[in-house]
This record gives C-alpha cells, sequence and structure tokens, in this order.
C-alpha cells in the first residue's frame, strides 16, 4: 500500500490554496438532512454511531450495576419506569431487553455506522482518488434507513414483548423463544428494524463495491490500493451476502408469530435449529464485517507510525479476502450443543481453525512492519497496539472455543462473552479509536489533545481489561451468560469486572471532554500531521478537505 | 460547484427522496405491526401501512423520474453507466442470497423429514411417540401435491419464452427496431401476466392451505416470493413499455431496459430451481390433487 508514491493533483484544484469550500456548501437542512456527499454522510455517521454507542453503553453499565452482586436489586425498578405496574417477572424480562438491546445496539447502530458509513465513507473515496461514491443518492438512503432502524429498535421497548415491555430474545433472536415465547409487538418491531439496517447495509454494500471497483484514480490498481479500501472491499462482500440470509431467516420468524407458518415450531414439522444455521450463516460473516475494516484502520496507523510501508502487503490484502471466503462456512461452530453428529463437530472444528492461519499472517505483519521502524507512539498508535495486543487474546480465546469438545463445557458461558468482546470491545472498538485519532485531524480541521489522548488509552485499556479479564474466570467457573442473578461464588469477579466498567467509563469521558476541546480550540492541523509514514491520497488535501475534493483526478505513480 | 469538474463521475445534486423514504419504510413497517397486532393497537394498522406504502412508492417514483431527467440530461457517461450496471448486478447477487434463504428450509424439511401428518386438514405431530418411523417422510404423510407436470410446466415454458420475447425485444432495440421494441416489451408483459393469473389460479386451488406444516409454510413462502417478484419484473417492464412510447431508449444508451430484462432473467432462472427442487423434486412420490 505505502508503495504508491502520491502526486498531488496537476492543477491544484482540490489543494487548499484554493479553499473555496465555503460558498458552495449547501444550507444547514440541505446539507444535512439531504446530503449527497460521501464527507457529510460519513460525519452523519459517525454522529450517530456516538450517539448509539452511548445508548448502548449505558445500558452495559446498567448491567454490571445490577450484576455487582448477587440477587436482584435493580431491575423491577428500572423496569417500572417504562410500566408503573412492573413486579419482579417484567423486572426479569426488562434484563433480557437490556441484552438484547445492547447486542443489537452496538453490533448494528456502533460499531457497522462507525467502520463502514463513519470511516469507509469520508476515506474510501479520498484514498482512492476519487470525488464522491459510486451512487451520492443511495449513500444518504443507507444512512436515513439505519436511523428509522434505530427508532424501530428502540420504539420497540416501549411495547408488550411476552412478560414484560420490549423484545427480550437476545439478539440471535433464536426461536421459539422469539415465537411462541415473546407475544406481542416488541419482537416484530425488533425484526422489522432488522430487515431495515439490513436493506441499509446491502445498498451501502453496493456503493463501496461499485465505486472501489470503478472509480479508482489512474493508476491506482487494484494492488495498489490501501489496505483500509481492501478491508472495506471485503466487508462489502461480506455484506452483500450474508444480510439476505438473515432476512429471510427473520421473514420466517414474522411468518412463524403472525401467519400461521412452522418453519421453527416443530409441531407443524418445523425445525428450530434451521433458524440457528440461518442466522449464523449472517452471524458469523457478521463478526468479520465489524472486525475487518479495524483491520484495515490498523494496517494503515502502524505503517504510517513506523515510517515503513506494510510488511507482505499483498500477503495482507488476500489474508483479508481468505478471512472472508472462510468466514461462509464455520458457521455452525455457534452451535456445536444443538446436537449435531461428531463428523459435523469435526469438520467446524477444523474449518474454523483454518481462519487462525490468515488472521495470524495479518497479526505478525504488523509485528513485521514495525520491525526496524522509526516508530512514533502518538495516541492512533498506542491505540493500534492496544487492539493488536487485545485481539490475539481474544483470537487465541477463539480457538479454544473453536473445539467442538472444549465448546460443550464452555458455550453459553462466560468464557465466550470474554471472548467475544475481546475480539470486538477490545478490538473492533480499539480500532475504532484509533481510526478516530488518526483522522480526527483531517475531518475537523483541527488536531486532538494528545495528552487527553494518551490518558484516554490507558484508563480506557485498563478499565476494559479489568471488566473483561476475570469474565474468563467466571465462564471457566460454569457462569452462564445472559443470567442477571448469581450464586455467592460468582460475586468476587462479578464486582472486579463491574469495577471495571466505571474505570472504562471515566475513560471514555476523558474522549468526549477531548472531542470537544479539540473541536473548540485543538490546533489547526496541517495538510498532513503525521508527517513522511503517511502516504496516503488523504493527506494531500487540505484538512478538512475541500466540499468536493478531485476535480481534477490525482495521478498515481 | 467548486471550480469546474475534470473527470466523467456524476456528482448527484442533494435530494430529499432518501430521507422521505426511509421515514415512509419505517410508517410501513411499523403499520404492518400494527395491523399484526389489531388487539393492542386498535384497527388504524392497515391505514398507516397503506400510508407508509405510498410514501414508499411515491418515493420510488420520484427518485427514478430524477434518475431518467438526469440519464436524459448527459449525466450518464459511459462510467456512470458502468456504475448502473455494477450496482444491478450486484443487487440481483443479494436477492439470489435471499432466495438461498428460502432454499434453505426446504432443503432442511426435504432431507430431514419429521413424523407430522395431515389428518382431516389438521396437522399431527407424533415426534417421539409410537407410531413415528411408519409416517416419517417428505411430503408428510396426508398431503396432496400440485402435479409439477400441470400447471407448473406450462408457468416454466411460459417463463421461458418470455426470456425469449425480452431478448428479441432486446434486439430489436439494439437494431433500432422500436415495432419490434413494443412488441417483444408487449408479449414479455402479457407472458408475465398469464404466468401470474395462473400462480394465482394454483394458490386458490392448491390441496394444501397456506402455514400449518413446514411442507406448506416452505413452499408458500418460496414461491410466493418469487411471485412477488414476478410482479416487480412485470411492473418494470411497463415503465420500460411507458418510456419506449416516449421515445426514451436509444440503440446505445439504454440501461434501463437492461436492467429490467436482467431482472427478468433473474426471475426466470429462480423459477427454474423452484420448479425442480420444489415442485419435481420436493413433491416426488407423493400423491397428486386432481384438477
Amino acid at each position: 500500500m505505502t508503495d504508491i508514491a502520491a502526486t498531488a493533483p496537476a492543477h491544484g484544484h482540490a489543494d487548499h490554496a484554493h479553499d473555496d469550500h465555503d460558498h458552495d456548501t449547501p444550507g444547514f437542512f440541505v446539507r444535512w438532512f439531504m446530503s449527497t456527499n460521501h464527507k457529510d454522510i460519513g460525519t452523519l455517521y459517525l454522529i450517530f454511531a456516538i450517539v448509539a454507542g452511548i445508548v448502548g453503553g449505558v445500558i452495559s453499565g446498567m448491567m454490571r450495576l445490577e450484576l455487582a452482586e448477587p440477587g436482584i436489586q435493580y431491575l423491577t425498578g428500572w423496569a417500572q419506569f417504562f410500566d408503573g405496574a412492573a413486579g419482579d417477572v417484567q423486572g426479569k424480562h426488562f434484563w433480557n431487553v437490556m441484552i438484547t438491546a445492547h447486542g443489537l445496539i452496538m453490533v448494528f447502530f456502533m460499531v457497522m455506522p462507525a467502520m463502514i458509513g463513519g470511516f469507509g465513507n469520508w476515506f474510501v473515496p479520498l484514498m482512492i482518488g476519487a470525488p464522491d461514491m459510486a451512487f451520492p443518492r443511495m449513500n444518504n438512503v443507507s444512512f436515513w434507513l439505519t436511523f428509522v432502524a434505530f427508532v424501530m429498535l428502540v420504539g420497540s421497548m416501549f411495547v408488550p414483548g411476552g412478560s414484560g415491555l420490549g423484545a427480550g430474545t437476545g439478539w440471535t433472536v433464536y426461536a421459539p423463544l422469539s415465537t411462541s415465547g415473546s407475544a406481542g409487538p416488541a419482537v416484530d418491531m425488533a425484526i422489522f428494524s432488522l430487515h431495515l439496517a439490513g436493506a441499509a447495509s446491502i445498498l451501502g454494500a453496493i456503493n463501496f463495491i461499485t465505486t472501489i471497483f470503478n472509480m479508482r484514480a489512474p493508476g491506482m490498481t487494484i494492488h495498489k490500493m490501501p489496505l483500509f479500501v481492501w478491508s472495506v472491499l471485503v466487508t462489502a462482500f461480506l455484506l452483500l451476502l450474508a444480510l439476505p440470509v438473515l432476512a429471510a431467516a427473520i421473514t420466517m420468524l414474522l411468518t412463524d408469530r403472525n401467519f400461521g407458518t412452522t418453519f421453527y415450531d416443530a409441531a407443524g414439522g418445523g425445525d428450530p435449529v434451521l433458524y440457528q444455521h440461518l442466522f449464523w450463516f449472517f452471524g458469523h460473516p457478521e463478526v468479520y464485517i465489524m472486525i475487518l475494516p479495524g483491520f484495515g484502520i490498523v494496517s494503515q496507523i502502524i505503517s504510517t507510525f513506523s515510517r515503513k510501508p506494510v510488511f507482505g502487503y499483498l500477503g495482507m490484502a488476500y489474508a483479508m479476502v481468505a478471512i472472508g471466503v472462510v468466514g461462509f462456512i464455520v458457521w455452525a461452530h455457534h452451535m456445536f450443543t444443538v446436537g449435531m453428529s461428531v463428523n459435523l463437530k469435526m469438520y467446524f472444528t477444523a474449518a474454523t481453525m483454518v481462519i487462525a492461519v490468515p488472521t495470524g499472517i495479518k497479526i505478525f505483519s504488523w509485528i513485521a512492519t514495525m520491525w526496524g521502524g522509526s516508530m512514533s507512539f502518538k495516541t492512533p498508535m498506542v491505540w493500534s497496539l492496544g487492539f493488536i495486543f487485545m485481539f490475539t487474546v481474544g483470537g487465541v480465546t477463539g480457538v479454544v472455543l473453536a473445539n467442538g469438545g472444549v465448546d460443550t463445557n464452555l458455550h453459553d458461558t462466560y468464557y465466550v462473552v470474554a471472548h467475544f468482546h475481546y475480539v470486538l470491545s477490545l478490538g473492533a472498538v480499539f480500532s475504532l479509536f484509533a481510526g478516530f485519532y488518526y483522522w480526527f485531524p483531517k475531518m475537523s480541521g483541527r488536531m486532538y489533545n494528545e495528552f487527553l489522548g494518551q490518558l484516554h488509552f490507558w484508563i480506557f485499556f485498563i478499565g476494559v481489561n479489568v471488566l473483561f479479564f476475570p469474565q474468563h474466570f467466571l465462564g471457566q467457573q460454569g457462569m452462564p451468560r445472559r443470567y442477571p442473578d448469581y450464586p455467592e461464588a460468582y460475586a468476587f469477579w462479578h464486582l472486579i469486572s463491574s469495577y471495571g466498567y466505571v474505570i472504562m467509563a471515566v475513560g471514555v469521558l476523558i474522549f468526549f471532554v477531548n472531542i470537544l476541546w479539540s473541536l473548540v480550540a485543538g490546533k489547526k492541523a496541517a495538510d498532513n500531521p503525521w508527517g513522511e509514514g503517511a502516504t496516503t491520497l488523504e493527506w494531500t488535501l487540505s484538512s478538512p478537505p475541500p466540499f468536493h475534493q478531485f476535480n481534477e483526478l490525482p495521478r498515481i505513480a | 460547484m467548486s471550480g469546474a469538474k475534470h473527470h466523467d463521475y456524476h456528482l448527484v445534486n442533494p435530494s430529499v427522496w432518501p430521507l422521505i423514504g426511509s421515514f415512509a419504510a419505517m410508517v410501513m413497517f411499523f403499520g404492518l405491526v400494527m395491523f399484526m397486532h389489531d388487539d393492542y393497537f386498535g384497527g388504524a394498522g392497515k391505514w398507516v401501512l397503506g400510508l407508509g406504502f405510498m410514501g414508499v412508492i411515491a418515493t420510488f417514483f420520484s427518485w427514478w423520474s430524477d434518475v431518467i431527467n438526469e440519464a436524459h440530461a448527459g449525466d450518464h457517461t459511459p462510467v456512470v453507466q458502468l456504475h448502473l450496471r455494477y450496482g444491478m448486478i450486484l443487487f440481483i447477487a443479494s436477492e439470489v442470497m435471499f432466495f438461498v434463504g428460502w432454499f434453505w428450509a426446504w432443503f432442511d424439511f426435504t432431507l430431514f423429514p419429521v413424523p407430522i401428518e395431515y389428518v382431516d386438514g389438521a396437522v399431527t405431530s407424533l415426534f417421539g411417540q409410537e407410531g413415528a418411523e411408519a409416517i416419517t417422510q417428505w411430503p408428510p404423510k396426508g398431503i396432496e401435491v400440485i402435479d409439477a407436470f400441470s400447471l407448473p410446466l406450462l408457468n416454466t415454458l411460459i417463463l421461458l419464452c418470455s426470456g425469449t420475447t425480452i431478448t428479441w425485444a432486446h434486439h430489436s432495440l439494439i437494431h433500432g427496431d422500436r415495432d419490434g421494441l413494443k412488441k417483444g416489451l408487449w408479449a414479455t408483459i402479457i407472458l408475465g401476466a398469464i404466468f401470474s393469473a395462473i400462480q394465482a389460479y394454483e394458490y386458490a386451488a392448491a390441496p394444501f392451505a397456506f402455514g400449518q406444516s413446514n411442507y406448506s409454510s416452505a413452499f408458500y413462502m418460496a414461491t410466493g416470493f418469487h411471485g412477488f417478484h414476478v410482479l416487480v419484473g412485470t411492473i418494470f417492464l411497463i415503465v420500460c413499455l411507458a418510456r419506449t412510447y416516449k421515445g426514451h431508449f436509444t440503440p446505445k444508451q439504454h440501461f434501463g431496459f437492461e436492467a429490467a430484462a436482467w431482472y427478468w432473467h433473474f426471475v426466470d432462472v429462480v423459477w427454474l430451481f423452484l420448479f425442480i427442487i420444489i415442485y419435481v423434486w420436493g413433491g416426488w412420490g407423493a400423491p397428486v390433487a386432481a384438477h
């Protein structure tokens, strides 16, 4: 990737010398509600993801509060906030609503909008030297469909969903809990929320694939594309092929619930395990959808702050392709305990472990990139290093869980919770913060505060590790996931875990202080604040870039 | 916008349709939820559903009118036409994966039959009970299937025929034969309408009701979603015909027509799989309903 010798546009139309992006910027409503500009839509996505992240994060705080000690402390009171008549049962149902909302919000309305909608929109066109996305208007419908999907999901918390208000099915929406087990409109609203969010993502995926294939600047061959662009390309294909299967699966849920079909109802010959197959055929690619753009972001940052091209560029690109392809044939490792045959377990165990190979290529290539590099430990870099470390921990527990035999013991325990929070909450989220600090100067035109950025990193890093590492112990001791109450034996590590949340939350507060302070009073950012290590095209533009960049297409030597 | 652009890409003007369309979609789905739960929401669901649906239709109409106007204004340079081609192909790829989900359900039920039985139009399950072994078969015991080599075979021939008439229309268009284009489109639309009519008749006369069992659930939803796609494809072709009468499309630039033709071929191929897997293979060995 960094073997691109990017040259500034020949005639300088997009250069900051010609910084006339103010007089052609449309008015407020047209600019933010009718946008056809990839950077503005990217900004909308980022703001949306931050708001959704706050909602999802507050929900996890409520869960850690409840779990801080054995017994049920707060749930009934919280449920009464939505329904004054709520009792014990409604309180416990509210717990299920929280785990459902936390999962769905973090997956569909925080990580995906931030990674693909936010950074993908902002930087894929800039990095390939394109003036905008291929379908600028469709780009906007992706955002607004995501927005209304979120409204729909939040709305579901106010209508009946079985034994209380809201959808309490878990983000996986397994039948029969989601069919005969959840009367009332809440689960239907959650299903339509997923339909809307899925449609948004499919349209976005079409947009990214078309843009990346057809709008690369002259000389930007596919083997010269920055790795972030590669990562979004692979991610877009996963979205395009996985989401429609989820749409079919949840449409079957919908007709089972409301129109008398029996896809998942054994009384009519249906098969509840069919839902799990369909869901995880989508769900496993989905976890790579959440992490692959993070791989791309980290690759850019490691290279920039090591002042070296990425080690093994082609291997890095095709490792992502391999992860994407193999990701479609490992889904049943999420369902080892449904009663599948030993042969099937053997296949899915082996196939899952194969994924460790391309993932290992990535980890070692990042390390090799740093090897002998002229490194500087700016905030984006420390977040990326934290990413590599924490993602590796999550990857290693993933190899443990890949074993069908071992998983029989660990399935649905806190060990699994710890595993997927290490790869997502400490993997995907670390890469999001890394990307945010890396590109904040480019997007806003102002530098963030370096001290606050470092402080944010260390507090957050300590917080999430205190939060999630003890969950491995809880899982190995047999603590099941999705339970609001537990015996005394688990109390110690649960309390430590809840303390970890508080530390993490302090880190997030520092993040908000940092962005607000930097937006108002941050130092003006240069076109390229990172020096010679930052070789991709976005650093040849002004900070922030003009409303329309590359009116004269750049030529890549 | 700023300076003159020196590239062939299309920088689209701001548009309100994404915003309106998204909110209309939300209203439509919420109306459907209200409709499905009228005990909770009262009877207004169908009105909310209808309002949202009209909003979605209005968005499609206005948005694609804008696209057509932009094409006529010369915004669709060769590279922009290439974008549209990629977009349509990728959209069809995602549609294929949607049908994979329905076929997956069908294969699950077919390859792993369970002991259920139709008795007097109601489904009973002998799962885990005595006699389960004896009634474990596919299609489920007691069901009469639709004869694959009667109306479904006719429908197969109709769709295959319509695939040739749309190609006739396309070749006529390329060779500047507007009359042939109109005839080919008319023929395709009529064949599509006949297909839909036969399918509607088949549903009305089917020997098994919607729902109740895995067989009829998967049968109706898979063929029903295909039928929905046939309707959408027919509307797409009708739009192309109307545009033909308005003098749109040139031998060199007619992507709207091509997209409709691709979509039609996609619908055709899905039917071939439905016919072979659901009607022929999936009904093999079961008693056939008399017409």
